[in-house]
């Protein structure tokens, strides 16, 4: 394997199978349907053996409401903060529906963390292009919680942000203090009335316009719609930027992340141990057939 | 493993003692017997629970028991069981919630494990196992239910003595001789079985069974008998599946239009996936029972619509994909992910698909029309 996707697991040791109880320290309305998890282990961070912190920026957790199922929810917090774990849930099936019906105080169970992480191990020195859709911010954000915490050993860092509208821009109250901190945000909609001062237009357009210094030291990662990914690494790709430093965070269905029940696969990868992040020139030509 | 100085003769009196000595080991013994027409693998209590004088008939598609014009009691192949249903078994509890207050208790099954002796273990499913061996067991997690039926089985393997039309295990390498993997492996002669030991714990095995005198030695006539016997296996498989080149072959031509051609006979029935040895996909479901929610494991299968779903959406939404992804992941990359071919030529998903689809067959298919096409293209 490539260093690109280190493998997963806290504790391969432990039984992957036991949950951890976790209460909800808080739930955030985020967006609508959109909701952030404050979670803490019962047995509190950082001791107990759980194996669920620390964990690496790119990785998920399994969340559970017995009687209802698991899902698969990329941790969004950032990995130095050891008090709560955040997970930015979108309601889309019977599990994350549930979840959003729950309180804080309440508990459910909590698998994890597993999978593949955005390499930043290899971003000192380097360019960084952060480019996300909608949700796609949620998973990207301990990437660059961590980045801005260690400013000084990378070049420029952007983030490209997506959404269908301004309203709909995934955790705004943030952008000023990452710009403060050294981060180029620039936001970007589908539509937007006058209020909006942004841009309008698809990220890609942004990226294409794009100064890069350097594009092939430069790394992007990228997460959001399948389809949104797919051309921002081609449009990053034609500005330069090598194959292998391309990097995606890709979505299959995830039932027991620990490869092995077989749902996740995608091509020879497991999605939930060598994903979700995957480098581009591993996945470029299985994104393009249909059925896959 | 199998130490060829030391093969031991064991009469056909007395596989009915040693199947009585397991059980007071406290193993449950697990062997062929005829059940609905078919020969599956199930508990057996004595060798008169064997399926004495009956054999196999196998065409893609087909599968019919016949009576033999001897009492062999391993006379036949492989039946749609195989030896997963014991080790990965089709539905089975991996984790329970239970309220307390108000947080959950959260458990993992702790009871020790089910203690089995397989009985007639075949060649190819020996190969079987060892796959998913790797799928269960190979990292970086390990499945701990599995691990403690696997550790605390005991295989006893019989080498077959006959093929049936739809057996292509040369092709894998995985049979017909059992090689290795086995406690003990058997061969049936028709007074006894030439017996090999593949482990201290069926030499062990064999001294208790005589403890007086210990096992014989098997006999120069009946090891030369023994060898004719397993070379009959050999010569009767007909079947073949050329693998060479062949996971770039699957994965070359994932756009090929035989896909389609395939999807219009396969039912997406999940039958190849459920008689598969190897074949390990599952799901995990909720079922709440009176104080307590249970997570159970069940068998699940890439040719289920609702497998690759993701949002609502199936991933896969033809057959086509479906099969291709089941074909190229048996065939192609499973050796990414285990460094092992998925398939051990045991034939089951050529029997038991409704319409007779033929894996091999496919794949030599896929072969010629790849070279029919760059024949015919421009150098």
């Amino acid at each position: 394997m490539t260093t690109d996707s280190r493998s997963s697991c806290a504790t391969p040791a432990a039984d992957p199978w036991r949950q951890q109880p976790a209460r909800i320290h808080r739930m955030l309305q985020e967006l609508p349907g959109v909701t952030t998890f404050e979670l803490v282990p019962e047995s509190g961070i950082g001791g107990g053996g759980h194996g669920i912190w620390p964990f690496r920026a790119g990785q998920f957790n399994m969340l559970y409401l017995p009687g209802v199922g698991e899902s698969a929810i990329s941790i969004s917090g950032d990995p130095a903060r050891a008090d709560v774990i955040p997970h930015t849930v979108r309601q889309a099936g019977n599990v994350t529906r549930g979840l959003a019906a729950l309180r804080e105080g309440d508990v459910i169970g909590l698998r994890g963390p597993f999978g593949s992480s955005w390499p930043l191990e290899r971003c000192g020195g380097h360019d960084v292009v952060l480019v996300a859709g909608g949700i796609g911010l949620a998973p990207l954000r301990p990437a660059i919680y961590q980045l801005l915490a260690n400013r000084a050993e990378y070049g420029e860092l952007t983030l490209i942000m997506g959404a269908r509208e301004p309203q709909l821009l995934l955790y705004p109250g943030e952008y000023d203090g990452w710009r403060a901190a050294g981060l180029n945000v620039v936001t970007t909609v589908d539509r937007a009335d006058g209020s909006w001062h942004g841009s309008v237009g698809v990220v890609t357009s942004i990226l294409d316009r794009l100064w890069l210094r350097d594009p092939s030291g430069t790394l992007v990662f990228t997460c959001g719609p399948e389809v949104m990914m797919w051309y921002v690494m081609r449009t990053a790709a034609s500005r330069g930027v090598p194959a292998d430093s391309l990097y995606l965070s890709l979505e299959r269905n995830m039932n027991c992340a620990v490869a092995f029940c077989g749902h996740c696969q995608f091509g020879p990868w497991f999605l939930c141990r060598e994903g979700p992040v995957l480098s581009f020139d591993r996945v470029q030509r299985l994104l393009r057939i249909e059925n896959l | 493993m199998t130490d060829q100085c030391e093969t031991f003769w064991l009469p056909r009196a007395d596989l009915d003692r040693l199947i009585r000595l397991l059980s007071e080991d406290g193993y449950e013994v697990v062997g062929p017997k005829v059940d609905q027409s078919a020969i599956v693998y199930d508990r057996i209590e004595s060798a008169a629970d064997l399926p004495e004088g009956w054999t196999d008939r196998q065409n893609p598609g087909e599968y019919r028991l016949e009576r033999r014009d001897d009492k062999r009691l391993f006379g036949y192949v492989v039946g749609p069981h195989s030896w997963k249903k014991h080790l990965f078994p089709a539905d089975e509890l991996v984790a329970a919630a239970k309220r307390a207050g108000d947080t959950w208790q959260f458990t993992t099954p702790n009871a020790p494990p089910r203690r089995y002796a397989f009985l007639g273990v075949r060649a190819c499913e020996l190969a079987a196992i060892a796959v998913q061996d790797r799928v269960f067991m190979g990292g970086p997690w390990v499945d701990p239910l599995y691990r403690a039926r696997r550790e605390a089985v005991l295989l006893i393997a019989v080498n077959c003595t006959q093929a049936a039309a739809t057996c292509f295990c040369t092709s894998m390498n995985t049979g017909p001789r059992c090689e290795r993997g086995f406690d003990l492996a058997l061969t049936e002669l028709e007074q006894g079985f030439t017996v090999e030991c593949g482990s201290e714990r069926g030499r062990e095995l064999l001294r208790r069974l005589f403890p007086a005198d210990g096992p014989a030695m098997a006999e120069a006539t009946e090891l030369a008998a023994a060898e004719a016997a397993r070379s009959e296996a050999v010569t009767r498989i007909t079947r073949r599946m050329d693998t060479d080149g062949l996971r770039e072959l699957l994965l070359g031509n994932l756009e090929s239009s035989r896909w389609e051609s395939i999807a219009e006979r396969c039912l997406s029935c999940t039958n190849c996936t459920m008689v598969c040895p190897t074949c390990f996909c599952s799901t995990v479901t909720e079922v709440e029972e009176l104080t307590q929610v249970d997570r159970r494991r069940q068998w699940d299968s890439c040719f289920n619509i609702d497998f690759s779903r993701v949002n609502g959406n199936p991933s896969r939404n033809t057959i086509a994909g479906r099969y291709r992804q089941w074909l190229t992941h048996k065939l192609a990359t499973w050796q990414d992910q285990f460094g092992t071919s998925g398939c051990v030529g045991c034939g089951r998903c050529i029997t038991w698909c409704p319409p007779g689809i033929d894996l091999t067959q496919e794949v030599a298919e896929l072969r010629s029309s790849v070279e029919r096409d760059s024949a015919g293209a421009v150098p």
